[in-house]
């Protein structure tokens, strides 16, 4: 049986979709389900659904065998997984934003962020000494109420940014979602993961 | 006062090995220990601390993950963070005099820092071997065939060893790209398993149509022997047809020794950025989802050490091994004598004679035993000698 670490949230449904449409049996109550485990023994999969940072930890500790993950977290988390297929969907980029007009700061730059060591290596790559504060959500706020200069954090279509009058000033990569595989997995049951990639490589809508 | 944190605590990814996990370990390193000596290997053991500036550059283990200290006259010291370097340090010093092949073997820990999760092992034991002096694809087939045993040994069924070779990845990418420059950007994406980056990199190359497609077959080229047919159509170079004709000789010596099963070839598999020379492997097993062990040959470390050889090798990790093998239950070796003052030398004699039988044998008097109770569970059988020779109970 594979089990397949899905994140829950934004990806969620478009992973679902796609696993539909490359003819995977997936009852249809499975979107609405709470449960975190849920099997699908017609297809001989077990999906566990977790926090989208924490897919691949589960994948690099290989208690799910597949993640779907996005391009963000790879990079903030580099764990030790195989990167397979760019399955295409959640589309959205990761970018430097602050107050329109607004200068870094000269004394104490700092940058707020839910990717600390994405923003740390970006900031360091174009040499520029920055402090990084870790937040665990609602990253908007920081420049407004002064905690940080610029904040780093994913964006799809600004509506967020805008509401909080916020621009975007820097663009640092292009985010979609991944399927990521545990290295011990992907030998034990190459065959199966092998089915698996080509159906869904199938379906992938191309950019 | 003030509290004292850190009482029972160890620096970050250090382990007690408490005894029933010592004698798990025990026991899987006897038996393989056993089964490398039967193969003609003979064992070594070398410093924990090393120089930095000779085995620890020499070493495939990143810079920033060796431990680091200084000796009193301020050279800078690694534990060792591996055995190889080591082992190709003795080797070119000492043992190495007529370049006739030599087999050794090791049983040691090895450190390396973790950065990431707090409670990884930065001390680790590792078992393994090191072929020094013979190149040919026998010397190959030897070392993989001998990791196999050992994990058959200790009653591990279900494994799978994925066998590269960087010189047809490396004469691949030459003959395409055209310099080593651009060929290390490329096998840094296999290195980090990054297969989506590999493409999109090959695609945003100014190649033909029909290079960027030879590149990109080289990720499917999995399996038997029928990849290593796929492999030689893909590549025109003397040394790619070489390496992927040594494949074909170490598959089929594979089969010889009866390990092929296991075997699985995958031409994409990078285990190191510039460590290995020819054939490398990974070896897995079910319920551990980091590789148990790993090896390869490594021609050019000895020439590190001035004194240049051929060399393969691997090491297994004993603690994921463990892990793979499962609990086993290897208490209840130990028997007790609970004994009363007056048959202390009843006690004695009954205990050397057992003992000389090659048993576990604890002698215990039994005023000292707080709570009988607990206190007899921790062996396998209690023998009571009390009171007067005659009423002893069992």
């Amino acid at each position: 049986m594979l089990t397949i670490a899905m994140p829950k949230g934004r990806i969620f449904e478009e992973a679902v979709e796609l696993l539909r449409r490359a003819d995977y049996m997936l009852p249809p109550e499975f979107e609405e389900s709470r449960k975190l485990v849920i099997d699908v023994a017609e297809e001989n999969m077990r999906f566990i659904l977790a926090k989208p940072m924490d897919v691949v930890t589960y994948v690099e500790h290989g208690v799910a065998d597949l993640g779907i993950a996005g391009k963000d977290v790879l990079m903030e988390e580099e764990r030790n997984v195989y990167e397979l297929l760019d399955l295409q969907i959640s589309r959205c980029h990761l970018a430097v934003a602050g107050l329109p007009g607004v200068k870094m700061n000269g004394i104490a730059p700092r940058v707020a962020t839910k990717y600390p060591n994405v923003a740390s290596t970006y900031f360091r790559e174009q040499g520029e000494q920055v402090e990084i504060i870790r937040l665990n959500g609602s990253i908007e706020l920081a420049p407004l109420i002064g905690l940080a200069d610029r904040i780093v954090d994913i964006v799809s279509t600004g509506r967020t940014l805008k509401e909080n009058g916020l621009v975007e000033l820097e663009r640092i990569a292009d985010v979609t979602s991944r399927l990521i595989v545990n290295p011990a997995s992907y030998r034990l049951n190459g065959e199966v993961i092998e089915r698996l990639v080509d159906r869904l490589a199938a379906v992938i809508p191309q950019p | 006062m003030a509290k004292r944190l850190f009482m029972f605590e160890k620096p970050l990814g250090m382990r007690d090995t408490l005894p029933f996990l010592y004698e798990m370990k025990k026991q899987v390193r006897r038996t393989m220990a056993e089964e490398i000596e039967r193969w003609g290997y003979e064992f070594i053991e070398t410093p924990t601390l090393e120089y930095y500036e000779t085995v620890g550059t020499a070493s495939a283990i990143a810079d920033h993950r060796l431990f680091k200290l200084l000796d009193q006259q301020g050279h800078t010291l690694v534990l060792r963070p591996d055995m190889t370097a080591p082992i190709a340090r003795v080797a070119a010093s000492r043992l190495y005099e007529d370049s006739n092949p030599l087999r050794l073997a090791y049983n040691a820990n090895v450190f390396r820092a973790q950065q990431r999760e707090g409670g990884r092992p930065a001390e680790f034991e590792q078992i393994g071997v090191e072929l020094i002096g013979d190149g040919t694809v026998m010397a190959d087939a030897e070392v993989i065939s001998l990791m196999a045993a050992l994990l058959k040994r200790v009653g591990l069924s279900h494994f799978s060893v994925a066998v590269g070779h960087i010189g047809y990845v490396n004469a691949l990418f030459l003959e395409i790209l055209g310099n080593e420059e651009r060929a290390s950007v490329l096998r840094r994406f296999l290195y980090e398993k990054n297969y989506v980056g590999y493409r999109e990199h090959v695609k945003s190359l100014p190649l033909s149509s029909i290079d960027q497609k030879r590149l990109l077959d080289l990720l499917s080229l999995r399996g038997g022997s029928e990849a290593i047919e796929a492999a030689k159509a893909l590549v025109t170079s003397e040394e790619g047809q070489r390496a992927a004709d040594e494949l074909a000789a170490l598959l089929a010596a594979l089969k010889t020794y009866g390990v092929s099963e296991a075997v699985k070839l995958d031409m994409a598999l990078v285990s190191h950025m510039s460590y290995y020379t020819g054939i490398l492997f990974e070896v897995y097993a079910e319920q551990v989802g980091f590789p148990i062990g790993n090896g390869g040959r490594y021609d050019d470390l000895l020439a590190k050490f001035s004194r240049p050889a051929p060399a393969t090798g691997f090491g297994l990790r004993v603690d994921r091994l463990i892990e793979a093998i499962g609990e086993t239950d290897v208490r209840g070796e130990i028997e007790c004598i609970v004994f009363s003052q007056e048959r202390l030398a009843e006690a004695v004699e009954l205990a050397e004679a057992k003992r000389a039988e090659g048993q576990r044998v604890v002698l215990q008097h039994i005023t000292g035993i707080r709570d009988i109770d607990a206190y007899s569970q921790r062996y396998r059988s209690i023998v009571y000698l009390l009171g007067r020779s005659g009423h002893d109970g069992q």
